[in-house]
């Protein structure tokens, strides 16, 4: 496989043909954020938040081919502000009351939000979705209220699990996240399934029933770490 | 799978379901014309239907219904027999909807969005139709009606009532007319200006035969000599986009027709398929010649369905006559065919990736670029989409040669240019000019001389003012799709504004951030200008955030929905600074008091003694 270099930030890395900007800059121990994207899932696309300028122009990290002489800027005050705008957004669309949702503090929107320093008054308006919770299965519930569309548990059941479990449904803003029958105990879903595990699920919409709190708030991962800290810690040892 | 009561549902009970899979081979490539065949058969795709077909076509149900409840003509509610779908463009809507909307809610006795209680009647709204030359006009089931007034549509009402069919609306011997006698019926044509490509007289097939003289690699010469660039709006080399389809190593490869035209105040290729459907698949049987295509597909956007029976003809008659099939033109190895996609109302569908997710029997989602269509494109092969308007042209070329035909227009802009014109002038209807005409110069000819703004290119275009109507319509200035909607001084600006995000709003597929969300915010804050309630840093909110969109948007949906309120923001700015006051209640204008405790007043069951004056006295 050929490899050639390109520079993110100004540090040249390497690269090879078939990588995504991101797939070169996560093997380099260059953290891009990201929220749809995640190890092991095809990629998506969806979320925008990798946006990056690769030679001046607006792209996302997550799909663009890495290119031998690429310059991409990834952390400017500019491509920032972009990200927070669309964090923003995911907040406004769902209810995100961090303070009641179990996922706090592994949460990967609310770990976003702190990272691109999301801390004033956001500007926009809220839009309360009202969607039932469903809790009709004995092991998982369901809350989409919380849903960002990021669509990981529906790549994940299909491509690991090879189940189906999960699709979109609706277009635009009423584009949702549904389950294969008319709840989700009338799916093959399983509490040991890949789609249902704590990694896939950046927020608090997939809940794992009788697991919650096992571990107290202000000791999950990113209540002691900023979020991409793995990949920077590649870097940095 | 694990299998539960509603998935019981046995094949045996839907065997018309199972039929229409069959039709199509229960190819799940072939979704959305099983989708629209329940429906038509149904008024609505049932979840019952949703998991015949889905067992018929080997996907999961939740993969059927992302399909269904993608597109605005399919539904899951029971649809009426008779579903009235009225064109709510804003050309539309000044050319007097409210009054038709009114008369067919009291004839009807339903309201709109709704069916009548017999599943007679529906009653709903689409966005722009393709008929603005011709407003108000709406769809009934498959027939078009234009040019509605109160009185027609109360005639309208009782025919149907009294048993007749939406056809017979249109002729009492409509199944003895030909399919163009049909069209024309239906809708007018009004060619205001025939140029010298496409709308005066054109032989038969001439540059098919010419091009049999040519090779491959010389077509692509004489399409990319001639300057064409794609007349659908990004204006991208049609000879440079054969050139990578042809170039790139593949078994099969596809030529696609984009005949969705949804953007607003955009018809003219309604014209053409009518007028020219022959010169249409010409072009596409030059372009698969050219890079080695065998299969065709044009895609007519699900509006346009009266037109479907009319190109069917068209297609089956090339095949007869030998120009389409095998051994064209009885050439061996030139083999070539093609087959109508119907859509099914969904503007995005335009954007090439979402047109060939479509045809794929998918949501109408665009791909991810790269790879790019001409690499791999329908089913992971090189594929060559191109509107309507650009492959009739190529036809022309190849019969005419590029020199004449660059030798058309501007520098950059070669050729001649089918432009739409409606809204408040006096021959709304198609023009067939050279580029370079300024906007001035086609409004004194459609007779818009008073027009106090031109929307140019439609909603993702540009809206200018009276100052600078002498701009030209060429790529290098005023680049547009051909939608030119005029509107005179009595025309609201803001009112026009907020309808266009409304259209952006609704036509987004949701699958990026940006666009599915930003423009609903969009909405909102142009609402608040509307209503008196917005401050001056709202200005530069409506900058900021349209800004953000059209830099992370992943399609070109998202990358232009901004730009009504762009474009009205520099050329219209006190349109904007006229609403900015200062407010009542002494609060931030911004921030509106009375929506803000309507909630606690109702939660409360009191009002306000503060904001509600009168209470407590
Ligand atoms: C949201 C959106 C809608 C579009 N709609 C149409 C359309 O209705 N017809 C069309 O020809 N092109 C449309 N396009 C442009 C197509 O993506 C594509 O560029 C075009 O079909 C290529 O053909 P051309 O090069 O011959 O113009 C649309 C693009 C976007 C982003
Ligand atoms: S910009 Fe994004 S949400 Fe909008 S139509 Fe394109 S892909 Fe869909
Ligand atoms: S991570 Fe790239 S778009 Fe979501």
């Amino acid at each position: 496989m050929s490899t050639f270099r390109l520079t993110i930030d100004g540090v040249e890395i390497e690269a090879s043909e078939g990588q995504t900007i991101m797939d070169a800059a996560d093997a380099a121990g260059i953290y891009i954020p990201r929220l749809c994207d995640h190890e092991g899932l095809r990629h998506q696309g969806g979320c925008r938040v990798c946006t990056v300028k690769a030679n001046g122009r607006s792209v996302s990290a997550c799909t663009q081919p890495a290119e031998p002489g690429l310059t991409v800027d990834n952390e400017t005050p500019h491509i920032n502000k972009l990200r927070r705008d669309l964090v923003e957004m995911l907040f406004h669309e769902g209810n995100h009351l961090c303070p009641i949702c179990e996922a706090s503090g592994n949460c990967e929107l609310q770990a976003m939000a702190y990272r691109l320093d999301m801390t004033a008054p956001t500007k926009f308006p809220y839009l309360e979705p009202c969607r039932p919770v469903d809790a009709s299965h004995p092991d998982i519930a369901l809350d989409t209220n919380r849903c960002i569309s990021c669509g990981r548990c529906i790549r994940a059941s299909q491509d690991v699990d090879g189940k189906g479990v999960f699709g979109y449904v609706g277009r635009g803003i009423h584009r949702q996240v549904a389950v294969n029958g008319p709840d989700l105990a009338h799916t093959d879903a399983d509490i040991s399934d890949f789609a249902i595990s704590q990694e896939v699920c950046p927020v608090g919409c997939i809940i794992r029933k009788r697991q919650g709190f096992a571990r107290p708030i202000g000791e999950r991962e990113f209540d002691r770490n900023l979020i991409g800290h793995k990949i920077n810690g590649k870097r940095d040892d | 799978m694990h299998v539960t009561d509603t998935q019981l549902t046995q094949a045996s009970n839907w065997p018309d379901v199972v039929g229409i899979c069959e039709t199509y081979a229960n190819d799940p490539h072939r979704m959305l014309d099983i989708l629209r065949a329940i429906q038509d058969r149904y008024r609505h795709i049932s979840q019952e239907a949703m998991e015949v077909v889905a067992r018929q076509t080997g996907l999961s149900k939740i993969a059927v219904e992302g399909v269904a409840s993608f597109y605005a003509f399919l539904s899951s509610d029971p649809k009426g027999r008779i579903t009235i779908r009225l064109c709510d463009d804003i050309v539309d809507r000044f050319a007097g909807l409210t009054e038709i909307v009114e008369a067919f809610e009291s004839e009807l006795g339903i309201r709109m969005d709704e069916t009548s209680p017999d599943g007679t009647f529906s009653l709903e709204y689409t966005p722009c139709i393709g008929m603005c030359d011709q407003a108000p006009a709406a769809m009934v089931n498959d027939v078009i009606l234009t040019h509605l007034t109160p009185e027609k549509v109360r005639e309208i009402v009782a025919r149907l009532k009294s048993g007749e069919r939406p056809e017979d609306l249109i002729s009492h011997r409509f199944d003895e007319l030909s399919p163009r006698e049909r069209a024309d019926r239906m809708v007018d044509g009004n060619i205001r200006h025939a140029g010298a490509v496409l709308l005066g007289p054109v032989p038969e097939d001439a540059g098919l035969k010419a091009s049999l003289n040519l090779t491959p690699a010389q077509i692509i010469d004489t399409v990319e000599a001639s300057g064409l660039r794609g007349c659908g709006g990004a204006g991208f080399s049609a000879g440079r986009k054969w050139r990578f389809a042809a170039e790139t190593d593949a078994e099969r490869r596809f030529i696609i027709c984009n005949a969705d035209e949804g953007e607003p105040g955009t018809f003219k290729d309604r014209v053409l398929l009518t007028e020219r459907p022959h010169l249409l698949v010409e072009g596409m049987t030059i372009a698969a010649r050219a890079v080695g295509a065998r299969e065709g597909i044009i895609y007519l956007r699900g509006e346009y369905v009266y037109l479907r029976e009319l190109i069917e003809e068209v297609l089956a008659d090339r095949r007869e006559r030998g120009l389409l099939g095998d051994r064209i033109l009885g050439e061996d190895g030139f083999d070539f065919d093609i087959r109508l996609q119907m859509g099914a109302g969904a503007y995005v569908c335009g954007e090439e990736g979402a047109l060939i997710s479509s045809c794929e029997g998918l949501p109408g989602e665009p791909k991810t670029r790269p790879p790019y269509p001409v690499t791999r494109g329908y089913l992971g092969f090189p594929t060559v989409v191109n509107n309507v308007e650009t492959l009739c042209h190529v036809a022309r070329i190849l019969d005419r040669g590029s020199k004449w035909f660059f030798g058309m227009g501007t520098e950059g802009s070669h050729g001649t240019k089918l432009f739409s014109v409606s809204g408040d002038c006096r021959n709304p209807g198609v023009y067939e000019l050279p580029y370079g005409h300024s906007v001035a110069e086609l409004l004194e000819m459609a007779g818009g001389e008073e027009a106090a703004a031109v929307l140019v290119g439609g909603p993702s275009g540009t809206m200018i003012a009276r100052d600078t109507f002498d701009r030209k319509l060429t790529f290098d200035d005023l680049a547009t799709g051909g939608a030119i909607v005029v509107f005179s001084r009595e025309r609201n600006i803001l009112e026009i504004v907020e309808y266009y995000m409304s259209f952006f709003v609704h036509e987004s597929c949701g699958y990026c951030t940006p666009c599915r969300v930003g423009n609903v915010f969009l909405q909102k804050a142009v609402g608040k200008f509307r209503k008196g309630l917005a401050n001056q840093a709202d200005i530069e909110y409506l900058r900021d955030l349209s800004a953000t969109i059209i830099e992370t948007s992943r399609c070109g949906l998202g990358m232009t929905s901004p730009n009504p309120i762009l474009s009205t923001l520099e050329n219209f700015p006190l349109v904007y600074s006229a609403m900015v006051k200062p407010s009542k209640d002494r609060t931030r204008a911004t921030f509106d008091i009375q929506s803000a405790i309507s909630d606690a007043r109702h939660l409360a069951k009191r009002r306000s003694y503060i904001f509600d004056r009168d209470f407590g006295e």
